[in-house]
């Protein structure tokens, strides 16, 4: 992961009045997954269609690999593979027609494994419209993986899909990787993003408000850790008592739940005070802040980096 | 080529697969073509003598005004056209292979009625099946061209329904497929020489039934050819990928320029 493949410099877009894009710079190494977050109307879309070559951007420069999509859309065509939110298919294509339709403008041999192997062996003649929501996301990330590409877009890649669906993809989706696809992933599944991307992107409002690695953006937060206790006579749970480093608790199912500003001293406070009011300790949890939780404070806040 | 090939392939087989494009290809023109040969042969014989072109005009109005506008907007409005366009499909495929598809659909009830026509109906045989082709495929192509274009600068369904009616309805009453254009009063001749039935039809008598034509033959087919590659051109000058993309709306009332051949045909023919 040492070059950029992705080159996203001063990129705006407008619709009228709305400023969907607001100057946005990004770059995605090679072999990286990069995950694009953000409310809906933050400008992924947008940034996503600019760089498939689907929106042409009112100023700015974007290189996909080496590659100006706005100008060089047929030449973009064979490096960017694109699984579209919306099914982009026909209703009565069968998977087996898609496949050698979008492999023959491709100018590849079709990938009918591929189809097996995103579980639509038993679909193959089956037309579009008979397919699960899910069996048809599966379809379009078979479609867009079939001739190789260098870059792979995901849009909500596993919305509709089932548990061991998902895995399957996250699966491929680190075989992609390993063989050096760099894959851009827009989602809205925090938990998804924080578990798959390298680095992700965090759009609000046009702008970036944070970018960065998943662990490098929930470290900028507030700094809270969520600490829940249960003892047997629930001796931290009185109204006086506030702990060293405690920021603010609530009660929740005879657990104690703290936010704490510095971990360790509320952690020592808490097995002190037990001690001491020779209560017993049923169940201790220390949760660091995921993704959801900064993300949800970005979109609150509207912080920027 | 294999692409296109495969591409036209998979429309052609869309048309016998969907339902809707189904009865539009098919079962309407045809069922409409039975219903006429019954009634009308009945009743009015020398209906028998342009049974065969009228129904075939019929069913390529059908095919294309019904059939073609209505997929090609939901296509890009289903995002469908943006897959396409990123998986390297071009523009123009998409609106030849549309013309195409319905050209073979067209031409598939054509056999159908020349074949059973004459033996239900005792309908009359063209005298020149060279003539007869070629306005077949003028027909079919001035139609098909007019219906992508209606397909192309439609922003929904619902406006290409309308514009696909502002054809089909007139051209069912005016075209000269139940009603002789020489029967027409002079306003309604002169509204008729704007629809491509009227051209058709004509054609179809002064040089592949062996009739009198009302005016020149030729001249129907050329307006007919004229028509049909303006209004391609402009539906591929005018064409959108999908819907959020509005640049080319401004240019819409260029389609008007479709026409042009029929407007000039109403001062020119007599």
């Amino acid at each position: 992961m040492t070059e950029a493949l992705i080159d996203v410099k001063s990129l705006q877009k407008s619709y009228g009045d709305f400023t969907a894009l607001e100057s946005i710079n990004f770059e995605v190494m090679e072999g990286e997954i990069f995950g694009l977050l953000g409310p809906n109307g933050a400008g992924k879309t947008t940034t996503l269609e600019s760089l498939e070559g689907l929106r042409a951007p009112d100023s700015g420069t974007m290189r996909v690999a080496g590659i100006d999509p706005t100008r060089d859309p047929y030449k973009l065509k064979n490096v960017i593979g694109v699984q579209l939110q919306s099914s982009g298919l026909p209703e009565n294509i069968t998977p087996d027609e898609a496949m050698k339709f979008f492999c023959a403008y491709h100018g590849v041999t079709p990938r009918f494994d591929l189809l097996q192997r995103l579980g639509l062996g038993e679909k193959r003649t089956a037309q579009f419209y008979e397919l699960s929501t899910g069996q048809q996301r599966r379809l379009a990330i078979a479609l867009a993986v079939a001739h190789e590409p260098t870059v792979l877009f995901l849009d909500e890649p596993t919305a509709g899909l089932d548990v061991a669906s998902r895995v399957e993809l996250h699966e491929m989706m680190r075989e992609f990787r390993s063989k050096g696809m760099t894959i851009i992933l827009a989602t809205h599944d925090m938990a998804e993003a924080e578990e798959m991307s390298d680095r992700v992107a965090i759009l609000l409002n046009g702008r970036i408000a944070a970018t960065g690695t998943p662990m490098e953006i929930t470290a900028k937060g507030s700094g809270l850790t969520k600490v829940s206790v249960r003892t047997k006579h629930a001796c931290l749970t009185q109204d006086d008592i506030k702990l060293p480093g405690e920021s603010q608790r609530l009660t929740k199912d005879d657990y104690l739940i703290l936010f704490s500003t510095n971990i360790s001293i509320t952690l020592s406070a808490i097995i002190r005070m037990i001690e001491a009011e020779e209560d017993t300790l049923i169940d201790l949890r220390v949760e660091r802040p995921t993704l959801e939780d900064r993300f949800l404070e970005i979109t609150k806040n509207g912080e920027e980096n | 080529m294999k692409a296109f090939i495969n591409h036209l392939s998979f429309e052609f087989k869309t048309g016998i697969r969907n339902k809707a494009l189904l009865i539009m290809n098919y079962l309407l023109p045809l069922g409409f073509f039975l219903m006429m040969g019954f009634v009308m042969g009945g009743i009015m014989p020398e209906f028998r003598s342009t049974m065969i072109p009228a129904m075939i005009v019929f069913a390529i109005l059908s095919t294309t005004f019904l059939g073609i506008p209505d997929p090609l907007v939901n296509a890009r409005e289903k995002g469908i056209f943006r897959s396409y366009k990123i998986n390297g499909v071009p523009a123009v495929s998409i609106l030849i292979i549309s013309i195409l598809t319905s050209m073979v659909h067209c031409v598939i009830t054509a056999v159908i009625i020349i074949i059973s026509a004459p033996v239900l109906f005792q309908a009359d045989l063209p005298v020149s099946w060279l003539h007869f082709s070629i306005v077949f495929l003028a027909m079919a192509f001035a139609c098909s061209g007019l219906s992508v274009l209606i397909g192309v600068i439609s922003p929904n369904s619902r406006a290409s329904v309308l514009w696909s009616q502002l054809f089909f309805i007139p051209s069912n009453l005016l075209g000269g497929m139940m009603v002789p254009y020489s029967i027409l009063p002079e306003v309604a001749k002169k509204a008729a020489q704007i629809l491509p039935p009227t051209h058709a039809m004509n054609a179809f008598r002064g040089l592949a039934m062996g009739y009198a034509s009302d005016y020149s033959p030729w001249a129907s087919i050329s307006i007919l050819i004229a028509g049909g590659v303006i209004a391609f051109i402009l539906a591929i000058f005018l064409f959108n990928w999908d819907n959020h993309n509005t640049t080319k709306r401004k240019f819409h009332p260029l389609a008007i320029l479709a026409l042009l051949p029929y407007l000039i045909g109403i001062f020119v023919l007599t």
